[in-house]
């Protein structure tokens, strides 16, 4: 199994150690609760029913991790070059605008050229976002964390004056809304399930870029950047071309997940839009260790924390800020756990020490 | 009063974790869809904090009204997005909790709450909000809204006689219909009383926005306004702006009036308590219900906040007179000849809109004698 | 009152600069010294709202603002001496635990926040500075919290300290090379620390004057993310402490200028009012950054500046 680390060692410990900081973060949340009064194991038992104990939780789960895999690319992909990029947030609502600009533009096409348009122009849109960001980096040197956090802004405030005035509809009354994209042109659930189809845009989004990251000369090339950029300077690797095109493909990520947020859930753009998608999708790349692979389980895991955090207020009387608190800790304990990384005997032994129950066996 | 971390103490905290540790058996005491299935089980999703000062605690108030009525338990959710996530939440609460009638308390919860509603047809889902219900949506779903603007109106009144100025401050969020009938309505009102009346609005730009709120009320302020009124989620940092600049202010939502004791004129109330409770009851009852509920002071749904001690008698009689028309239906406030303030004639003499008429839930003009637009 | 007109707009700046400056200006200085050590803490917004809570609570239960003040700063050095003790360890992002730090903050102020949003604490006082004047406006925008004051006699007086003591040299010498901080003796790790702690003491206390004096409330709306915005302020800024208190007094103004301009009639195009000081500051960057050289002021140890 060469999914991981290259090695069969390196693939144990990059399951162990994030498993083992996970735990840890288990014990402390557990702690936390325990101090405000309620039953730690009942918590944990709330958390892993209401995430993954029934089809239904799993659904759930499955729903909202979606769009974090496809604005944790966004963080994930640009990290491959060493670069910190926070601009999913504003890169899902530029996409989802030219999601919905297009499809006002294509009245009488058919249903799939719309669907087409549609995700092309979210995707190009949310790319030359983050682009942008990009873009300034390397011809500017304008730091790409700093911009890209500006640019959240002022995506949210673009949005707020475009479907409050020029893109407005006025049939929608009670709250300023972009025009529909019309309800042939939605794409639906996925059959069998009660998730729509950006689940299947995430999964492929996450395994098309780590094949690109893992196994092309480009992936090869951008790690070499994130390695030492000088040295790839000197190897003669294009550095501002390869910053431009990574950056342009996490913003269309982010980008495709807002198309996904207009054409199979709202319909319209509007302040729904602005829930912290991208905030959090910062945190699942981070936790994946900018891994696109491991996006998918990591997503797929904060998911189902925030699928199990109605039930932690309905039957813990917890407050809702319990799971905030949650991935706070989860997110600091998993960056603590960095230094150990290289560190532990066990996987620096030519043979693996026997596979704890976290480790599946063939990746032991 | 505060619960939780701070109350409790070490022993006891100790004392349980032992307990937890010790028998696994406690796990499997949480509440179950078993054990609530032969109780009536009430879901509540809310878009922010459920003390907010404002538009959820307004809600959650009817809620809790609910948790009184015997074999009835509820299950609350805050600050649920209006995304799938509350499809989600609806759903949770019914197929695990058991919950077989939901309150879903936030705008952008509608076309969520439609959709769940067609895939529950034995649960029974309400919408707080100026939604209209049309043949052909799913039947177990209705809205309920209260015609809040009547009650604006009776505080312009009272506005009208205790302002030296005559100039009304009016904070609001986004310019949709609902807030400009509060506008209009408050400044009908205070115009009975004054008819050089003015409102100036400041639109903030979203729900909740303290430090911008808290500018809009200095700049009124600054602009000679001496009472100042809202429509934002949380009115808090608007009354209490307003009381440290030594203004009057008028509530909304819910009773502010413990955060300006001095300046607190009245305040326009929803009377979510009673709506609730009518339909916990009349579904234990097995009645049926509109598919569209709307009233105002008469129905009860809506309601003024006690006068502070700054209302004039005068003020009081005059404001308890025109609540007394509201009560037996002789009054309207829709009435023609009525001008808009770019001077345009928006109601012909001879036409009156009933608060029911559905034409007042599309409003987008600001009656003559308010400053402000209705573009954002 | 006399109306004003327009007159108003100017005097509703200046008001709205000074009442809205102070979180600006206490975050951006602590975020201005943990930056010139080296390091980076976008977690200041975390901070910022867990001082916001921890001041009005403990004003609440205590009967003191000033203690709320106090117990808001230290709960930002403790979150300041996380934030540098994690990034202390090898290989560790300093801007991604910043992130962290920040979700965690927020978190746990809403967490812990929930019983304070409804009681009434007791805030701090102003000092009336405009009592000379006749008009009420006048006296209102000049109504200054000390703060405030405090803020700006620290924004010269930090400047001058980064250049003239020994520790303000351990600072910067750490912050501009470490490893040759580390030759000339200095515990690099150490130098550190204290900067992220002194400034998470800032942070915290920016956010206490937000939920104790103006707007004056504590909600988990209360930040308008003036402690994300900080981060980009003091890169604005050029990393000097005093021009961070102009710059702070300019993002401060710029917040009141949409209601001003709307209560004398400018109804239109408010969300791009809105979006002006974060437009302003990307443009400034782009006109003043450089690939060939790292920005004047900055430190050089610091992630966003390579």
């Amino acid at each position: 199994m060469r999914l991981l680390g290259g090695s069969p060692r390196g693939a144990a410990e990059a399951l162990t150690i994030p498993a083992g900081a996970l735990a840890v973060s288990l014990i402390l949340f557990g702690i936390f609760v325990a101090l405000a009064g309620a039953n730690p194991l009942g918590v944990y038992e709330t958390i892993y029913s209401g995430a993954f104990g029934s089809w239904f939780s799993w659904q759930n789960t499955l729903q909202r991790a979606t769009p974090l895999m496809l604005t944790a690319l966004c963080t994930a992909l640009p990290a491959r070059l060493g670069l910190v990029v926070i601009g999913a947030e504003g890169a899902l609502i530029i996409g989802a605008l030219a999601t919905v600009a297009i499809a006002s533009v294509l009245p009488g096409a058919s249903h799939w050229t719309v669907i087409t348009a549609m995700m092309l122009a979210g995707m190009s849109a949310g790319g030359l976002w983050v682009g942008l960001a990009g873009g300034l980096r390397y011809y500017r040197g304008v730091n790409e964390t700093i911009s890209s956090l500006l640019l959240n802004y002022i995506a949210i405030a673009l949005m707020n004056h475009l479907v409050g005035g020029p893109m407005r509809d006025p049939l929608v009354l009670h709250r300023p809304s972009s025009w529909h994209v019309g309800e042939r042109n939605m794409i639906g659930l996925i059959p069998g399930m009660d998730v729509h189809w950006g689940l299947v845009f995430g999964v492929v989004g996450c395994i098309v870029t780590y094949v690109l990251m893992q196994h092309t000369v480009f992936g090869f090339a951008a790690r070499i950047v994130g390695g030492n950029v000088r040295a790839a300077r000197m190897a003669g690797v294009p550095v501002g071309r390869l910053t431009l095109v990574t950056c342009l493909i996490a913003g269309a990520a982010a980008g495709l997940a807002g198309t996904t947020e207009i054409a199979a859930v709202h319909g319209r753009a509007s302040t729904s839009l602005v829930v912290g998608y991208g905030y959090t999708g910062i945190l699942v790349a981070f936790l994946a260790r900018q891994n696109p692979l491991a996006v998918i389980p990591v997503a797929i895991l904060l998911g189902g924390i925030d699928a199990a955090g109605g039930l932690l207020q309905r039957w813990h009387d917890l407050p809702d800020a319990t799971v905030h608190v949650m991935r706070g800790i989860i997110f600091l304990v998993i960056l603590a756990s960095e230094p150990v990384y290289g560190r532990l005997r066990v996987f620096q032994q030519s043979v693996v020490a026997p596979s704890n129950g976290a480790v599946p066996r063939e990746a032991a | 009063m505060i619960p939780g971390h701070c109350g409790i103490s070490r022993r006891a905290v100790l004392k349980m974790m032992a307990a937890a540790g010790a028998s696994t058996a406690t796990v499997s005491q949480w509440p179950r869809r078993a054990s609530s299935a032969s109780r009536l089980v009430v879901g509540a999703a809310y878009v922010g904090p459920k003390d907010d000062y404002g538009w959820n605690q307004g809600h959650a108030q009817g809620v809790t009204a609910v948790k009184k009525i015997d074999g009835v338990k509820v299950v609350e959710e805050e600050n649920v997005p209006e995304t799938v996530q509350v499809q989600k939440t609806m759903e949770s609460m019914i197929s695990l909790d058991g919950a077989s009638l939901i309150f879903a308390t936030s705008f952008g919860y509608w076309e969520h709450m439609l959709k769940v509603a067609a895939k529950y047809p034995k649960v029974q889902f309400l919408h707080g909000g100026p939604t209209v219900w049309k043949e052909g949506m799913p039947t177990n779903a209705g809205s309920y809204n209260g015609f809040i603007d009547e009650a604006q109106y009776i505080a312009g009144i009272v506005a009208g006689y205790t302002s030296k100025t005559g100039k009304f401050g009016f904070v609001g969020a986004k310019p949709y219909p609902a807030s400009l009938r509060n506008i209009n309505s408050f400044t009908l009102g205070a115009r009975t009383v004054n008819p050089k009346a003015m409102t100036q609005v400041i639109f903030t730009g979203d729900w909740v926005l303290p430090v911008k709120e808290a500018e809009a009320v200095n700049s009124l302020a600054d602009q000679g306004i001496d009472v100042v009124t809202c429509h934002v989620d949380s009115p808090k940092v608007v009354i209490e702006t307003a009381e440290k600049r030594g203004i009057f202010s008028s509530g909304y939502h819910v009773n502010q009036s413990t955060l300006a004791p001095k300046g607190y004129l009245t305040g326009a109330e929803w009377n979510w308590e009673k709506v609730y409770t009518d339909y916990v009851n009349w579904l234990r009852d097995g009645k049926s219900w509109p598919h569209m509920r709307r009233g105002g002071l008469r129905a009860g749904i809506v309601r003024n906040a006690p006068y502070g001690p700054a209302v004039s008698e005068k003020a009081r009689k005059q404001a308890d007179d025109a609540k007394a028309k509201f009560t037996d239906g002789s009054f309207v406030i829709y009435k023609g000849p009525m001008k808009d303030n770019t001077g345009k004639t928006v109601i012909p003499a001879g036409k009156s809109y009933d608060a029911t008429d559905i034409w007042l839930e599309s409003m987008d003009w600001l009656v003559d004698g308010v400053r402000g637009s209705t573009r954002s | 009152m006399e109306a004003l007109g327009w007159w108003g707009v100017p005097l509703a700046v200046l008001g709205g600069a000074i009442r809205g400056s102070t979180p600006f200006l206490f975050v951006s200085l602590g975020e201005c010294l943990t930056e010139k050590s080296g390091r980076i803490n976008l977690g200041l917004e975390g901070t910022l709202v867990m001082g916001a809570m921890s001041g009005y609570g403990v004003s609440y239960l205590t009967g003191s603002p000033w203690l709320g003040v106090l117990v808001a700063g230290t709960c930002g050095m403790v979150l300041g001496a996380v934030h540098a003790s994690i990034c202390a360890r090898p290989r560790v992002n300093d801007i991604a635990v910043g992130i962290a730090l920040m979700l965690f903050g927020l978190g746990l102020a809403f967490y812990l926040g929930k019983p304070f949003i409804q009681p009434n604490a007791p805030r701090l006082p102003a000092i009336p500075f405009g009592w000379w004047s006749e008009s009420p406006q006048v006296r209102a925008a000049l109504e200054v919290n000390v703060l405030f004051l405090i803020g700006a006699v620290l924004a010269p007086g930090l400047l001058w300290a980064l250049y003239n003591t020994r520790w303000g040299l351990a600072i910067r010498a750490v912050g501009d090379n470490a490893d040759a901080a580390r030759t000339m003796g200095y515990a690099v790790d150490r130098v550190r620390l204290l900067g992220t702690v002194a400034g998470g003491f800032l942070a915290g206390i920016g956010g206490s004057f937000l939920s104790l004096y103006y707007p004056g409330s504590w909600n988990e709306a209360i930040s308008s993310g003036q402690g994300l915005m900080a981060v980009a302020l003091v890169i604005f800024a050029r990393w000097d402490p005093l021009l961070c208190l102009f710059a702070a007094l300019l993002f401060g103004g710029a917040g009141a200028l949409g209601p001003a301009l709307q209560s004398v009639g400018i109804t239109s195009g408010y969300y791009l009012f809105n979006a002006a000081p974060y437009v302003l500051t990307l443009l400034l960057m782009i006109a003043t950054s450089s690939t060939q050289r790292t920005l004047k002021g900055a430190p050089s140890e610091l992630s966003v500046t390579k």
